[in-house]
This record gives structure tokens, C-alpha cells and sequence, in this order.
């Protein structure tokens, strides 16, 4: 039997709406269409103060935290950056909740020598209003800058390589960190890709680490990368993560949140369209009319002054890979839809988030992340789409890119993809040299721009689907030259990319869509 | 190999041309020679920031012509204590960094700049710099002249001094940086692959916006 949350639409069916980058669009898509609508959220924790104290006092695979703390010893506390969760969350943060706990946990137990670090890797520096908006006003005061502060990739004097791997990959992370007598890492875990070994192993390292997975054939081989056990990703990242932690000890607090993502007044966003009320549609129908209307800029300020009021549905401390676990089942029960059946086409609209432009606009290159990496791969089990099939995706690939945070990505997808797609060939003829430029490295440490090996690391981020999928039709491009650059068609219209997509087919095609944000993941099975 | 074309005053160090200039004004053999000298660059004022709103190596001609009188050993001997006292201190706090990573990346490193050689030579050996491009004071019997010796390091000018300088050094423009914080840079900067504003002024920053050139802070 077919699960709830997978709706086959019929003639009767309302058009289905769905984002195009900042913008809602009605399509209407053909009887027999699939569409996978998300789990309403789970129940958030009553008490969340009290659940991160029990899970301080009940680790799991580790003795308590207060254990493990002695008068004089020395604490770095590492947090995750704004990547996570998206949009950010309604003040306040739990991260403010679970560091406020551990602090009060360190000055009870003598430990007055503590950094607290966000754990950015090569992402951009988060702003100090950002920051404050993470761990909250009573910490941002006591602590930023001096010892509340951004991770710095690119500051050699404070790095230090800690051992290699049997494969050969170089474990380098932050000196101040790898020196301390305990790392403790506060993580905010949307999706199962994040969390585990990753948060000390990737958001603490520098280039030399992370070129060891995140080019273009160890991104083939994930299947995906919301499927640990399958992602050649992962088990890289748990290779080096299980080596480092033979070096330094670490305390693992992870959490998990719902996927609340729309406040009250837009949460029929969530809905499937046919179950929607007459209020419901006059709202969708206003809010679609309204973002049409305004211009880019103040459609951007809408959705960036909007947090999402997710709750808190698990706290989970201890060693790494045994918390880890929790959070991974956790994440499954949020997200895991069941869905028997690979499509021919796979139809997604592309929000105006992702990981790597809050506060910022949704590049071309952030697009194509979006598409063959993040939403392609949001499977367990096989792809919502059969191998060479056809995904449609509905956005403008507006040729505007943040001038500071994705400085780096303007000159890659203006200079280097013109030359080549080939994430072998960027890999292997631009990427060291790009890597190294002393511009956009100072912009990366100084200012608050991405690290020049960032754009490569998103294009390998589409690598496991641009290998899978056989065309990726664009619909409500706003220009020809970026779909070319990025390897899109593009249609005017849903029913145009659907005609494209049945060219060669010699059977009536199967269509899914994805009805997403708020997030689901495919429980697949061919 | 690339090289990587610093201009330096606002680009590296926060003072211009004119703060030297009026610590060697101010540092005259006696009271009165000083107060005669700075006298004479206070009258010519007006005319300097006329000639900078217009031209910026007429700029650079009329504030060097200050130094007219100057015997060739007190620009010397005062150097050190110069750069010590007003170039050094007023390095950006991250100059330092940029220079050494472009030169661990293997750049030649050059400074390009409107201000005098002797300062620059220094300045260079400080940050490890390879080479100066400067402007030099014309010296007739031990003494300044107040005027530059030809070509005059400003605006184009530099272009076609780092155009001759790459080839003269083998190195192929499209692989070289160039760093400025000045709208009178722009052909410095646009001559070479990798232009990049440093701290820019305005108009410098909003043609870096339009031609997605990389800002950076230090």
C-alpha cells in the first residue's frame, strides 16, 4: 500500500505549488504524477534544559561530562557554524541552551581555561551578529572575540597535522583544539549527512584534510550522502574522525530538530494543495501573487527575516559514533518517506536556501548544488530516479552572486566552467592553483567570503548526481547562458520540460515530485 | 612564476604620500629650517589638492617639490627613524600575511608605488617584498631639487611600469596580482589576470562590484 505522504494526483487535482528559488509557482502536472509530501513534524521536548542535562549526566558510550572535567584542565569547545539548521532557528538557538548548560558545568568543576569555536572549516566567517545570534547575548558578551570566535583554515601557526590514515588522508585540525584536554562538540543536526565524525574531523580542519574526500571520485561513490553506511564521504570522514580521536578525547553533544520550518501563518506550505481550506488557498494564492510581484532584493529580506520555529526533538551526548547513532535514527524518523519505485522523471522545485547562502543569495553554482547534489541525493536505499532519467527543476539561475561571501564562485563559474564541466579536469588542471589565491584566501580569513577551495568542493558536491542523471531540464530560467554553463536545458513551462522529457522514451514516463521545503528523504526501493 | 604588484600607500599602510613627507619637513637640521620648510608646503596647499583632484602624478610632483633644499644625507640618515615612525607603525595588521602567502606561493612580490625609493627599499626588506618600483628625488650637488626623476611613479604610469616589468622578468600578466586601494589604480589594476582592491574607497569599490574584482580587508 502506497504511503500516505505519497499523494498520485488526478485529473481533479489542484496545480501543485512549489519554489523557484524566492518565488512560488503553480504547475500542473499530469495525472499519475507522485508526490512526496514531508512528515509533519514530530513532537518537540517538553523540557529541553532538562534533556540536555540528562544527557550530559546519561552519556552514551562515555562517562558524564562532569566526569570527565578536573580543576585547571583545558576545554575547547567547538560549535557548529550557520550552515545548520536552514533557515536559522527562532531565538533562542538550542546550541545557546546546550552551551549555556556545559559552561555552567565547567565553572562548576573548576575549568576556567575554555575557547568556544565555530567550527566554519572552509566556510565563510560568521558575522558577530550571527554569532551572537547562535549562542545568545549572555555568552557573545562574556566571550566574543577573545575567546569566542570563527575557526581559521588558513592560519598555519594555529593548525596542526595530527597523523595520516592507512588510505593516505592527512588529519589536520585546529592546534588549540588537538593541544586541549577535552574537545567538546555542540552540534545542530538537520540532515543525516551532518553530525558524527564530520563535526570535529571536517568543521575544525583546513585544505590539506578535506581535499582528501571532497573531490570528484570519492563524491561518486556516495549513495548517498544521507546514507552514511553507503557514502564514500562518510567513511572517509569516519576513517580520519576514528584515527584523530586516538590523539585527543572527544565529547560528542549532538541534536536533533523537527522540521518546523514555517511559522504558523505559512505552514500550509507543508500541505498537500487538494487538502488545503478556502482561507489556506487565498493565502497560498496571495503569497505566490505577492513574491511575483516584489522585487528580488525584498523577496530575499522577507525570507532571511523569517526564522523557522523548530523544536527540539533530541539531545544525545557522549562518544561520538555511539551518539551518532541516536541522531541518525532520529533524523530517519523525521524525514524518511517510503516510496516503492524509481521514476523516469523527478521534478523538484529549488528553494532560496541552502547550507551555503544564508543571508546571501542563491548563486548558480549554489543552484546546481542544490539540484544534482542536495535534492538528488536526499534518498536511503535507491535514487527517486531511474539511472539517465530526466530531473526538472523549476528556478531563475539568476546570474547574481553575493560580491563578498561567494567572491571565489564568480571568477569559477564565469572563468572556469566556460572551459570545462568536468569535475576530473577542474579537479585536476585548476583546482590547487585556485585554492591558493592569496585574494580570495584573505577575503576568506578577514572578511567573511567562502575559501577559494569552496566552489570546487560544490561542483564535486553534484558529482554522485551529474553521473546518475541523464538531463536536467530548467524551468522559469530568467537567461539562456547559466543552465548552458551548469549543463541545463531549459523550458518555458512545466508541460514544454515535460514534452522534452519524454523525447526518446518509448513509454509513458513516470513522474515524481518532491514537495519540498520543509525536508523529506526518499525511503527508496526500486 | 606570477608576480604580485603591491601599491602601498592605503593599500599596505593606512598613511599617504604626504605623511613622510611632513615627518622630513619636520625634522629639518634646526626649529626655524623646519618651520620654513613646512611654512612653504602649507602655502602650496591649495595647489596640491587641486593637482589631486585632477592628476595624481601632478599631485606627486608639486608635494615632492617640497623636499627642494634637502641635502642627500638627511634623507638618508633620516630613513630608518622615517620608516620606523611613520610606515611601519601604520602597516595594516594583515599586510604582513598577504605578502608572505603570496610569496610562499612563489610570487616575485613588488612594491609599486608613488612614494620615495629610500622608504620603499625598506619597507620591502620589512615584508620580504622582491622588488620596488618607486619614485626617485632628482639630487644635484648632494641636494634635493624638488623634482622626480622621469618616469614619475602615478596612476597609467604604473601600468606601463609593471607591463615592462613583467617583461622584463618573464612573467605572464594574465598569471600576475595586482593590490590597490585607489580609483587612480584601476589601469595598475587592470592590467594584470588577478586584480584586487584592498580596503577600497568608493568609487574603487563600486567598479570592484561591477567587475566582481575580490575586496579585501586587511
Amino acid at each position: 500500500m502506497t504511503h500516505p505522504l505519497v499523494v498520485t494526483l488526478d485529473r481533479k487535482s489542484a496545480p501543485r505549488t512549489i519554489f523557484a528559488g524566492d518565488k512560488l509557482v503553480e504547475v500542473d502536472m499530469p495525472p499519475g504524477t507522485r508526490v512526496l509530501y514531508p512528515r509533519p513534524p514530530l513532537a518537540p521536548l517538553k523540557d529541553v534544559d532538562a534533556a540536555i542535562r540528562y544527557a550530559l549526566n546519561h552519556p552514551h558510550g562515555s562517562e558524564p561530562l562532569h566526569a570527565l572535567l578536573r580543576p585547571g584542565m583545558r576545554v575547547f569547545i567547538a560549535i557548529d557554524d550557520i550552515s545548520l539548521p536552514l533557515p536559522p532557528m527562532k531565538r533562542p538557538d538550542v546550541r545557546e541552551k546546550v552551551l549555556t548548560i556545559v559552561i555552567q558545568t565547567l565553572k562548576d568543576h573548576g575549568v576556567e581555561d575554555f575557547d568556544l569555536c565555530i567550527a566554519t572549516s572552509v566556510h565563510r566567517r560568521m558575522t558577530a551578529e550571527e554569532v551572537r545570534w547562535v549562542v545568545g547575548d549572555k555568552i557573545f558578551n562574556a566571550y566574543w572575540p577573545d575567546r569566542l570566535y570563527n575557526h581559521d583554515a588558513e592560519d598555519a601557526a594555529n593548525m596542526l597535522e595530527i597523523c595520516t590514515t592507512e588510505e593516505g588522508e592527512v588529519v589536520e585540525i585546529n592546534k588549540k583544539a588537538a593541544t586541549s584536554d577535552l574537545i567538546i562538540y555542540v552540534n545542530l543536526n538537520l540532515v543525516p549527512m551532518d553530525g558524527g565524525h564530520k563535526s570535529v574531523t571536517v568543521g575544525l580542519c583546513g585544505y590539506k584534510s578535506l581535499r582528501a574526500h571532497h573531490e570528484p571520485r570519492t563524491m561518486r561513490n556516495c549513495h548517498s550522502y544521507m546514507d552514511p553506511k553507503t557514502s564514500a564521504l562518510a567513511t572517509s570522514v569516519e576513517r580520519m574522525g576514528r584515527a584523530l580521536q586516538k590523539h585527543v578525547k572527544v565529547f560528542t553533544i549532538e541534536t536533533t530538530v523537527n522540521n518546523n520550518m514555517f511559522d504558523k501563518s505559512l505552514q500550509f506550505l507543508h500541505k498537500n494543495e487538494d487538502d488545503l481550506t478556502g482561507t489556506e488557498k487565498a493565502a497560498l494564492k496571495a503569497l505566490t501573487f505577492t513574491l511575483s510581484k516584489l522585487p528580488q532584493q525584498a523577496r530575499q529580506a522577507i525570507f532571511q527575516k523569517v526564522p523557522s520555529p523548530y523544536g527540539v526533538t533530541g539531545v544525545f551526548a557522549g562518544a561520538t559514533e555511539a551518539v551518532h547513532e541516536l541522531t541518525l535514527a532520529k533524523c530517519y524518523e523525521q524525514y524518511a518517506v517510503p516510496i516503492k519505485g524509481q521514476a523516469d522523471i523527478l521534478v523538484s522545485g529549488i528553494p532560496y536556501i541552502s547550507p551555503y547562502n544564508v543571508n546571501s543569495f542563491l548563486n548558480p553554482l549554489l543552484v546546481s548544488v542544490m539540484a544534482q547534489g542536495y535534492l538528488f541525493n536526499l534518498y536511503r536505499g535507491a535514487p527517486l530516479l531511474k539511472k539517465g532519467g530526466t530531473m526538472i527543476i523549476t528556478h531563475p539561475c539568476s546570474d547574481i552572486f553575493d560580491k563578498e561571501h561567494h567572491a571565489p564562485y564568480i571568477e569559477f563559474v564565469h572563468n572556469l566552467l566556460p572551459e570545462t564541466r568536468d569535475a576530473m579536469e577542474l579537479h585536476k588542471r585548476y583546482e590547487a592553483k585556485f585554492a591558493k589565491n592569496p585574494a580570495y584566501i584573505q577575503m576568506y580569513r578577514t572578511g567573511h567570503a567562502y575559501h577559494p577551495a569552496h566552489p570546487f568542493f560544490m561542483w564535486y558536491w553534484g558529482e554522485a548526481g551529474r553521473q546518475h542523471i541523464g538531463r536536467v531540464i530548467v524551468v522559469g530560467a530568467d537567461n539562456e547562458y547559466i543552465p548552458k554553463l551548469l549543463g541545463y536545458e531549459t523550458a518555458r513551462s512545466m508541460p514544454e520540460a515535460l514534452e522534452m522529457a519524454k523525447d526518446g522514451l518509448s513509454h509513458d514516463p513516470s513522474i515524481t515530485m518532491t514537495h519540498i521545503p520543509p525536508i523529506l528523504m526518499a525511503d527508496c526501493t526500486a | 612564476m606570477p608576480a604580485s604588484y603591491f601599491d602601498v600607500d592605503g593599500t599596505l599602510v593606512r598613511t599617504n604620500l604626504v605623511h613622510p613627507t611632513v615627518f622630513y619637513l619636520a625634522n629639518q637640521s634646526n626649529p626655524w629650517r623646519s618651520l620654513k620648510f613646512l611654512g612653504r608646503a602649507v602655502a602650496l596647499a591649495p595647489q596640491m589638492i587641486a593637482a589631486e583632484m585632477r592628476d595624481r602624478r601632478m599631485f606627486n610632483e608639486l608635494l615632492f617639490s617640497n623636499y627642494e633644499g634637502i641635502s642627500e644625507d638627511r634623507l638618508l640618515v633620516l630613513a630608518d627613524e622615517a620608516f620606523d615612525t611613520v610606515l611601519k607603525r601604520a602597516l595594516h595588521p594583515h599586510a604582513k600575511d598577504l605578502v608572505k602567502r603570496c610569496i610562499d606561493e612563489g610570487h616575485e612580490v613588488v612594491l609599486v608605488s608613488g612614494a620615495l625609493d629610500f622608504l620603499m627599499t625598506r619597507l620591502a626588506e620589512h615584508l620580504g617584498a622582491h622588488h620596488v618600483i618607486a619614485n626617485r628625488l632628482e639630487i644635484k650637488d648632494r641636494h634635493a631639487t624638488g623634482r622626480l626623476l622621469r618616469p614619475v611613479v602615478a596612476g597609467p604610469e604604473k601600468a606601463r611600469l609593471i607591463r615592462e616589468h613583467a617583461k622584463e622578468r618573464g612573467h605572464d600578466l594574465n598569471e600576475c596580482f595586482a593590490y590597490s586601494d585607489s580609483y587612480s589604480d584601476v589601469p595598475m589594476l587592470s592590467v594584470v589576470g588577478h586584480p584586487a582592491c584592498v580596503n577600497p574607497d568608493t568609487k574603487l569599490r563600486q567598479l570592484a562590484q561591477a567587475y566582481s574584482w575580490p575586496i579585501v580587508s586587511l
